[in-house]
């Protein structure tokens, strides 16, 4: 199985700011990723950095490769990405109310997707949008609506189906469910599936609920810090941790405890720029020693392995 | 449906008679506007002349109808001039790079300290005094205005998800421009244009008044109160009539300005 997306030492940073540092991750052909880790890990912008959209002082170094794509994606001018984004790669954004044209109807905006390629002639992608639109299970009369007549849920759906057009072999979705109700969630989350599945698209998926990952995802990578600091198949992170981070996170989303008080990693995530030296997690943890001040070594393969000089779960190994 | 604002109103029924008086003028006028009959110079308002006559025995109320022409006309190429430049710079100033957007903005800012009637008579000095040279004088002053206010539009638009999302669509940035920031806009270009119009009425009448404007015998609001100077004591009532006019004129444009920014700016949605 050839690989979609290659990233290897990716790091992302504003001025003398570090955001993301030496990042690595595969993704395989019509494999689901999960990358998970709180508000200000860095997943977004590692994200961002792959399309290379990055704000104009935020900069990316390392290397990114695209399968089928010749050049490397980190520092290529906006003519070559702008060939790639929405064709090879696609993305789904976090908040469905602000990720359309509000002056543009709905078939517009999905056969525009179609048009900026020339993967459909003129002629056809007004169909071929009405098609999407019936993917994603919204009535053929959401063509001729704007943004503005359409729920958050619906809006998504339209998002979804504007990534899908020109069955891209990586879907890259940032958050996509955070800003929906419990109830719509679901669909979404169906459909963004089976569009990748039918498809047989990758799928890298960033979030931070843990339940989310376990749903949609065959992998997943956490990262704190701006680091990735495990990986491995979702189920066998999720249920044999071995990073003290994704432990102490599972442990936040496990609700079933009698205790009345939820449990809480504690302290805050630092601030960009003031993460530690050493292990990023170590001011959080309570199994950090003197050792922690110097960078943990990736223990494993990147299919599995973790980055901590205590690990939990080595007592049932 | 939103409940209209006075202001709107107010603005759009006095916008609205000057246009129709414009229009009225092109078929009728109580009397040919530029026709000089010196047995009834200086009449006084009366049934056959509603608002008297001039020194040349011209009917007021016919040069105040024509010379609303006049008015419009200079408004509308003024604020053409100053669209057709200044959306475009300010668009552009919002996408490009901060260093370029800086030398655009500061180059903006020396044209806005430039004074338009300044401008307008060294255009007219340099190419002779005529209502084009004045509007274009007006409408080039009038840029920096519009640069700058569709700028800080175009700014917030490029932050939002949809322009993310086209760019993460493979969108280049011109595309961008004119389908996605543009008709993001056009709510502040309304509200800037009709601002400007005011402006533009205004200047056009100190341009005619100090012999720059529009040149006779073509009847021009501004011309009227000039040529009124010499009777200011004898017979006030005409400069009173030209003056009521462009005071009416600036006052219904603004308020149009003022009615469309809050119907169209949710951010002052609370105030009302």
């Amino acid at each position: 199985m050839s690989d979609v997306l290659t990233v290897r030492g990716l790091s992302v940073k504003v001025r003398d700011t570090m955001l993301v540092s030496d990042v690595d991750l595969t993704v395989g052909a019509g494999e689901r990723v999960g990358l998970i880790g709180e508000s200000g890990s860095g997943k977004s912008l590692t994200a961002l950095s792959v399309l290379g959209l990055l704000p104009e002082d935020v900069h990316a170094g390392g290397s990114v490769r695209l399968d089928g794509v010749d050049h490397e994606l980190i520092g290529a001018d906006e003519r070559r990405m702008s060939r790639i984004r929405g064709r090879d790669i696609a993305m789904v954004f976090q908040e469905p109310m602000t990720a359309l044209n509000p002056t543009m109807r709905i078939g517009d905006q999905v056969a525009e997707a179609m048009l900026i390629h020339k993967t459909r002639p003129k002629s056809a992608a007004d169909a071929a949008a009405a098609d999407l639109l019936e993917l994603v299970q919204l009535p053929s009369e959401t063509r001729r609506a704007y943004p503005h007549q359409l729920s958050g849920g619906q809006r998504q759906r339209v998002v979804l189906a504007l990534a899908l057009a020109n069955d891209p072999s990586l879907l890259i979705c940032d958050e996509p469910t955070t800003a929906l109700d419990v109830t719509v969630q679901a669909l979404v989350l169906d459909l963004i599936v089976r569009g990748v599945m039918d498809r047989s698209s990758a799928l890298l998926f960033i979030t931070h609920d843990l339940a989310v990952v376990a749903t949609v995802c065959e992998r997943v990578l956490v990262m704190y810090g701006g680091r990735v600091v495990e990986s491995g198949p979702v189920g066998e992170v999720f249920t044999r941790p071995r990073h003290r981070y994704t432990e102490g996170l599972l442990a936040a989303s496990d609700l079933d405890t009698n205790s009345r008080r939820l449990t809480t990693i504690p302290g805050n995530v630092p601030p960009a720029g003031k993460f530690p030296s050493g292990c990023v997690f170590r001011t959080r943890c309570a199994h950090a020693t003197a050792l922690c001040e110097e960078t943990p070594e990736w223990s494993g393969t990147e299919a599995r392995g973790f980055a901590c000089h205590h690990p939990a779960g080595v007592a049932d190994v | 449906m939103k409940r209209l604002n006075p202001s709107l109103v107010a603005g759009g029924v006095i916008v609205g008679v000057i246009v129709l008086m414009a229009l009225v003028s092109f078929v009728w006028t109580p009397y040919d506007a530029t026709l000089v009959t010196p047995a009834s110079r200086l009449l006084k308002p009366s049934w056959s002349h509603w608002f008297g006559t001039d020194k040349f025995g011209r009917d007021v109320l016919s040069q105040i109808m024509v010379g609303s022409r006049t008015t419009l006309f200079v408004g509308v190429v003024a604020v053409g001039v100053a669209a057709v430049i200044g959306v475009p710079l300010g668009i552009l100033a919002a996408m490009v790079r901060r260093w370029s957007s800086e030398v655009i903005m500061r180059a903006n800012d020396l044209l806005l300290a430039f004074p338009a009637l300044l401008l307008a008579i060294m255009f007219g000095a340099v190419f002779g005094a005529s209502t084009l040279t004045a509007m274009v004088a007006i409408g080039i002053a009038s840029v920096p205005g519009f640069a700058r206010v569709i700028r800080s539009g175009a700014l917030q638009v490029m932050r939002t998800e949809y322009v993310l999302a086209a760019r993460a669509a493979g969108r280049r940035p011109w595309p961008i421009a004119v389908r996605h920031v543009l008709p993001n806009v056009t709510s502040l270009i309304t509200v800037q244009a009709s601002v400007s119009f005011a402006i533009a009425v205004l200047a056009e009448a100190a341009l005619s008044f100090l012999g720059y404007g529009t040149p006779p015998p073509t009847p021009s609001w501004g011309r009227m109160l000039q040529e009124s100077q010499e009777f200011l004591f004898s017979a006030p009532r005409l400069a009173i009539f030209p003056g009521v006019a462009i005071a009416i004129a600036v006052l219904g444009f603004n308020l149009l300005g003022d009615g469309l920014r809050d119907r169209f700016d949710p951010k002052l949605e609370d105030r009302r």
